[in-house]
């Protein structure tokens, strides 16, 4: 049987989703996880993963002129959509490496060069096992990253006989986040009271239905403004989403972070961990599976 | 003065920073939103919009009578954005970056280019301040051509603040790109350090000058304080961990407004990074 997948997104960077995951993590055990933040990612940091396996990415490539070559014509600056090329020289942070400069150029001076922009992990924690991985600073995050790391979970949850992925996601709406919705059977969008919590919490969502993925909602720091959050079950119940728990307002939640414990673990009696409790209970219940 | 906002880790306060920064300057500000995946400083600021601009990437359209099924276009393409069948010649939109390369290898001009709206930037003012804001249309899945739109609005005359993305990848590299100096808004907790580490780590391949302000004062750890202290990196301000600051902030109220002292604590700020630059 094919493994049931949710993602954990949000849209809003900061609403607690990798505090989510690692709890909802801890709670089931046998599953694999993912961290598709492959950016800034901190999910090892809550479940403290062993690398068995580590793999090189080569992502974009970047255009290089060589200047013993370079005859300073000028096409290849008069053909870059992307401005990339100053003074015969090309500036790898504009450069996509789309390749045109290099086919245009008349000199043979410019070539594409392939680096590693990145690494894939396996890894093993006491859950089970656990796919991440870590682009370079500076890279473009295409998704094709995040859908290795997918891929590698998929195979490992099919090999090991594992019902469940649970993929961390990504903030935004871009290519990273899409990479991480595409094909799931939920997904589980944490917010916050806020108004920009409510604003992304809406784009979160059109992106959700736009990939025809069912869609949850979790608002964690719901007390801090109990109007506003009053206003997100509201547009909620409108659009016919249900929202499945509320978690509170507590500092506990950033002591279990300095611990580098999932809450569940740090401070199974604490308000907090009975909401995400109650969370878990309901998203596997969606999901058809055990408890 | 060109001075971004930015952090690795999101909601650590980046526009709140961006935000009262620019409400307590004294000369002229622009204010630029570059999280164009999830824009905020309007819903705080709230301008009155005075200009609604399409952004638009240009994307190839075969002519199927002119093509010869080649398939150098395929061939060429960096980002399997074309895929060339025996008979037929697929453009998937979503993963052309629009760099032009198939149109110009092909040999039988079969190429044309049309605009594919990707998203939209919007400019307004609020009480003086401009305010220019990108907007990915969702489903959409580069934000760098709205990113880069946004960007052409920049306006030297007056103090620039660019509110960039979350993160450490092409968006923010592309938003904090010709800043002068860069403002990293950190929590001191184990996920704000990771996170601010990998930050510095790209400001340093782009030699801007950066400092820290950390946010959230008086929960987690000492992390951010130590990592600071041993690189050499000057913490800028610090703002508490107040439940009135999260609690204006989810109200959409920018705190320099009803906090007394605020404002002159961001203007001496301004200074300190003068000096730096």
């Amino acid at each position: 049987m094919k493994a049931k997948q949710v993602t954990i997104l949000s849209g809003k960077g900061g609403a607690g989703k990798t505090t989510l995951t690692a709890s909802l993590v801890s709670l089931t055990r046998s599953c694999v996880v993912t961290d598709c933040d492959v950016d800034a990612s901190n999910l090892h940091l809550l479940l403290k993963p062993e690398v068995i396996d580590k793999k090189e990415f080569y992502g974009q490539k970047k255009a290089k002129i060589e200047a013993s070559k370079c005859i300073e014509c000028g096409l290849c600056r008069e053909a870059c959509r992307f401005d990339a090329i100053r003074n015969f020289e090309v500036d790898p942070i504009l450069c996509e490496g789309c390749g045109v400069c290099a086919y245009i150029c008349p000199a043979e001076a410019i070539n594409l060069e392939e680096e590693v922009s990145g690494y894939l992990y396996t890894s093993r924690t006491k859950y089970g096992f656990m796919c991440h991985a870590q682009l370079k600073p500076g890279e473009e995050n295409s998704g094709k990253l995040v859908n290795l790391v997918r891929k590698n979970a998929e195979t490992l949850a099919e090999k090991n006989g594992l019902n469940l992925i649970i993929n961390d996601g990504p903030p935004g709406i871009g290519c990273p986040v899409i990479a991480s919705v595409t094909g799931v059977d939920l997904g589980v969008v944490v917010t916050e009271p806020t108004l920009s919590g409510i604003h992304d919490l809406k784009r979160a969502l059109t992106l959700l239905n736009h990939f025809g993925i069912k869609p949850l909602v979790c608002i964690n720091k719901y007390d801090l403004n109990l109007k506003n959050t009053e206003r997100i079950c509201t547009f909620c119940k409108a659009n016919g989403i249900e929202v499945i728990g509320k978690i509170k307002f507590d500092p506990i939640i950033t002591q279990s972070m300095v611990a580098g414990k999932p809450i569940v673990e740090y401070s199974p009696d604490s308000p907090v961990s009975k909401s995400i409790a109650e969370i878990w209970r309901r998203i596997m219940k969606e999901l058809d599976l055990d408890v | 003065m060109i001075l971004s906002v930015a952090s690795g880790k999101g909601g650590t306060g980046k526009t709140t920073v961006a935000v009262n920064l620019a409400l307590s300057m004294e000369r002229k500000v622009q204010i630029l939103d570059c999280d164009v995946e999830e824009p905020n400083v309007h819903v705080l600021l709230k301008p009155k919009v005075t200009e609604r601009k399409p952004v638009y990437i240009r994307i190839p359209k075969v002519n199927e009578n002119l093509c010869s099924h080649c398939g150098e276009c395929a061939k060429f393409c960096q980002f399997n954005a074309i895929l060339a069948l025996p008979t037929e010649v697929i453009v998937f939109p979503e993963l052309c970056h629009g760099c032009g390369g198939c149109k110009v290898v092909c040999p039988s001009n079969a190429i044309t280019e049309e605009d594919k709206e990707v998203g939209e930037v919007v400019r307004g003012f609020s009480d003086g301040i401009e305010v220019v804001y990108g907007i990915l249309k969702i489903g959409e899945p580069m934000p760098v051509p709205v990113i880069r739109e946004v960007k052409r609005y920049l306006d030297k005359e007056k103090d620039v603040i660019i509110d960039a993305p979350p993160g450490t990848s092409c968006p923010l590299v592309h938003s904090v790109y010709g800043s002068d100096f860069v403002i990293l808004v950190a929590e001191s907790t184990p996920f704000g350090l990771h996170d601010l580490r990998i930050t510095v780590d790209v400001l340093r391949q782009m030699k801007i000058p950066f400092g820290v302000v950390v946010n959230f004062k008086g929960v987690g750890d000492e992390g951010v304080y130590e990592y600071c202290k041993r690189e050499d990196i000057p913490i800028i301000l610090e703002i508490p961990f107040s439940r009135e600051i999260a609690e204006l902030y989810s109200r959409g109220i920018p705190f320099v407004e009803t906090l007394e002292g605020w404002k002159a604590r961001f203007r001496e700020l301004t200074k300190r990074i003068e000096e730096y630059i």
